[in-house]
């Protein structure tokens, strides 16, 4: 990211004042909290915790993917980077947007039919449990830890701007990091998963509500007129004419494509929007989710357009720069409203990081600890309780080495940084989960090559690129061992992530191939036979809110075995291994067939309950 | 429909798996997202080549300050919102009833 239009850091002298800043920023979050704790309160049935008992509508769901997906690098990274660099920045925008046509063709649908809570589950059911499983958390928390970063580094830059703390006081920047990171680690322990939904589909509102305001506003003071806007944003970027053109950031054109692969074939391979996949009923409502979330996303990215480039027209030339190009958009509001809606955008940006920052937080727990700890280390025994502790700890953690991230990733592009998240997740996860859906050969070691390949090579090429060290606008200052040209590794690492899924396929090509199970999760994922089906039959009546999303659902017995037909209704049984039940007629592949397991009948899909389901319930801390 | 019944071989899922109907159907179903998939790639993938590979090009101001390479760019959120439109449309029509109707025998088998 060269900056080469660093000027004498003409920042606005006060952008608002602080205590004016604050109290209303407060007061808009203390609001938002309260509604979202409101709305989830209410003790819920144990797969709620993951998936919100598949009960979600697809409207529902896809504002909340929405809401999942539209981070702090949607609003304030691509708004900065438009602003900044016009056209180049405006690509983001746009391959945001096309990849989710990936997960709308070819992952949405089929993913839902053939899993249950996390892309382990697709991954294991036709390949050997254990190794897939932990290779399916790796990838997931490289991917969530990368998404972090980016948010923490966009929070901290945002309660700084509130605080007007200098770009160039870098402890202060840091100390806000820490403190930001620790209350939204605090929010996801408390408010947890059956929040986190909620949380999303309300800052998608408030999100899409503020950029439409924003954006008529600022099409309102040019007459509606787009072109005049772009033209006063020449006349104020000290780029002039360029920045209406390509090339202004980037000035290697194969750093530009790189860029652009990674946009386009992140989307489907991440893995906090895959989990989304999996709270709806059927597969025609995952379709439904995701169209709705493209709409809402396009919409949104149009808006972007008119931000980014207004805010280099109304703002005083000079203003944004590549330091505080993340406050592009606040600062905007500011210009328009003055303090008031400056507070209020910066709630908004607040709110959208904390939601994205739950999701994340709680699907790379919940993969630990559905996939690692309980699957793989403790092989489907471990105690509800000992899960409960794992997945809490590993939130603590992954927020903790995420804050230490972001205050290293400050004053980057958010939505550069996000960039890299979309390049891990294009290359460990995307290959894989493509090929194990498509791809009749494809087996354990060829997706243990695509996912550990695809991870490994694309964190090294970032470590070693100018992203990172050896450049003027690197994390690390004044240090260089870059040998990697390109600040984002896509263009590398996804088709050999791809070449290394075919090499292992081949390579492994003695394993034996298991017809039954693939004729099994092809029909399955085709046709949506024995997928699990919605669970939520009754809510408490306090739950009003939940009551529209469960009545268009009807909870349907288990397909593939009548004798268990009652059961889900009678009460659910704990079942040590949750992998049960995901095929239920057949054994595990990598389990010698045993009679103990079979003595017990398989659960149906609807009752297998998670071991660690009171994750993050706050009744269950009471013991 | 009584295929099953004739293939008495291999588990319910193996027998749906090789009725002329579920291979109809996954043919079906490929030979609309694989083409389609393709056509989004290669149209988004040109933007990109284009404005690093035709600057010039993309530069050319159509109509005020609007140039090439915003139209274009546009252009992607169009045939975004279009391809959407197009496989919800096929998915109703062709999808659908004929997921619908294999499952029936999937779940009938298993009675």
């Amino acid at each position: 990211m060269s900056a080469p239009y660093v000027l004498a850091q003409a920042a606005p002298a006060a952008v608002g004042s602080v205590a004016a800043n604050v109290s209303i920023f407060a007061v808009f979050v203390l609001i938002t909290l309260v509604v979202v704790f409101r709305v989830s309160r209410g003790n819920a049935t144990r797969s709620d915790y993951y998936t919100g008992g598949h009960s979600f509508t697809g409207p529902q769901n896809g504002t909340a993917i929405a809401g999942d997906f539209l981070s702090a690098a949607s609003f304030l990274g691509i708004a900065g980077a438009i602003a900044l660099y016009g056209y180049d920045g405006f690509l983001y925008s746009i391959g945001f947007l096309v990849g989710w046509l990936m997960a709308l063709l070819l992952v949405a649908e089929l993913l839902r039919n053939t899993g249950r809570f996390t892309m382990g589950d697709v991954l294991a059911f036709r390949m050997r449990q254990r190794p897939v499983r932990a290779a399916a958390a790796t990838s997931t928390l490289v991917v969530s830890l990368f998404y972090l970063i980016a948010q923490m580094a966009g929070a901290g830059g945002l309660i700084s701007l509130l605080l007007q703390i200098p770009k160039t006081d870098r402890f202060s920047q840091a100390v806000v990091v820490v403190v930001v990171g620790l209350i939204m680690i605090f929010y996801v322990l408390v408010g947890g998963m059956k929040g986190t939904t909620w949380v999303q589909i309300i800052k998608a509102g408030l999100l899409l509500v503020g950029a439409a305001v924003l954006t008529a506003w600022v099409l309102g003071r040019y007459g509606f007129n787009l072109s005049e806007i772009l033209g006063r944003a020449t006349l104020n970027s000290p780029a002039g004419e360029a920045i209406l053109d390509p090339g202004l950031q980037y000035k290697s054109k194969v750093d530009f494509i790189s860029l652009g692969l990674a946009l386009v074939l992140g989307t489907a391979g991440l893995p906090h929007i895959l989990m989304r996949f999996y709270t709806v009923p059927t597969a025609k409502e995952a379709r439904r989710s995701v169209v709705w979330a493209i709409w809402l996303i396009g919409i949104f990215y149009l808006f972007t357009l008119v931000l980014g480039y207004g805010a280099t027209a109304l703002l005083p030339p000079g203003t944004i720069t590549a330091a505080n190009q993340n406050d592009a958009a606040p600062l905007l509001a500011y210009a328009l409203g003055g303090e008031l809606l400056l507070g209020i955008i910066a709630a908004v940006a607040f709110a959208t990081i904390l939601a994205v920052v739950a999701g994340l937080t709680i699907t790379a727990s919940a993969s630990f600890a559905h996939d690692v700890y309980a699957n793989v280390l403790r092989r489907g025994k471990a105690s509800p309780d000992s899960e409960v502790r794992v997945a809490r700890t590993t939130a603590v953690a992954i927020g903790v080495v995420a804050i230490g991230g972001g205050i290293v990733a400050n004053g980057q592009n958010v939505a550069f940084l996000v960039a890299l998240a979309f390049a891990v997740a294009a290359s460990a996860n995307l290959p894989t989960i493509l090929f194990s859906l498509f791809w009749r050969r494809f087996n354990t070691t060829g997706a243990l090559f695509s996912i550990y390949g695809g991870v490994t090579i694309c964190v090294v090429l970032i470590v070693f690129s100018p992203a990172v060290s050896g450049s003027s606008s690197s994390m690390i200052k004044g240090a260089d061992f870059a040998w990697f040209p390109l600040s984002n590794p896509g263009l590398v690492s996804i088709p050999a992530s791809f070449l290394l899924g075919v090499l292992g396929t081949y390579l492994g090509g003695r394993e034996k191939f298991d017809a039954a199970r693939f004729a099994e999760m092809e029909v399955r994922s085709l046709t949506g036979a024995g997928a699990v089906k919605a669970t939520t039959g009754k809510v408490e009546p306090s739950r009003a809110v939940s009551v529209s999303s469960v009545g268009a659902i009807p909870t349907f017995g288990p397909v593939d075995g009548g004798t268990r037909g009652d059961r889900g209704r009678a009460g659910r049984r704990d079942v040590t291994d949750p992998s049960e039940g995901l095929t239920a007629p057949q054994e595990p592949v990598d389990r010698p067939a045993s009679g103990r397991r079979r003595a017990v009948p398989p659960p149906g899909p609807n009752e297998v309950t998670v071991p660690h389901a009171s994750l993050y319930d706050r009744s269950a801390w009471r013991d | 429909m009584s295929s099953v019944d004739q293939r008495p071989t291999g588990t319910i899922y193996e027998q749906v798996q090789a009725t002329p109907e579920f291979r109809a159907f996954r043919g079906r179903l490929r030979r609309f997202v694989f083409p389609m998939t393709v056509v989004f790639l290669v149209w988004y993938l040109a933007y990109v080549a284009l404005a690093s590979y035709a600057p010039g090009f993309m530069a050319i101001r159509v109509a005020g300050n609007i140039n090439v390479g915003l139209l274009i760019g546009l252009g992607q959120f169009v045939s975004t919102f279009v391809i959407t439109q197009l496989y919800v449309r096929f998915a109703e029509r062709e999808i659908d009833p004929a997921a619908t109707h294999l499952r029936g025998l999937v779940e009938e088998g298993n009675r």
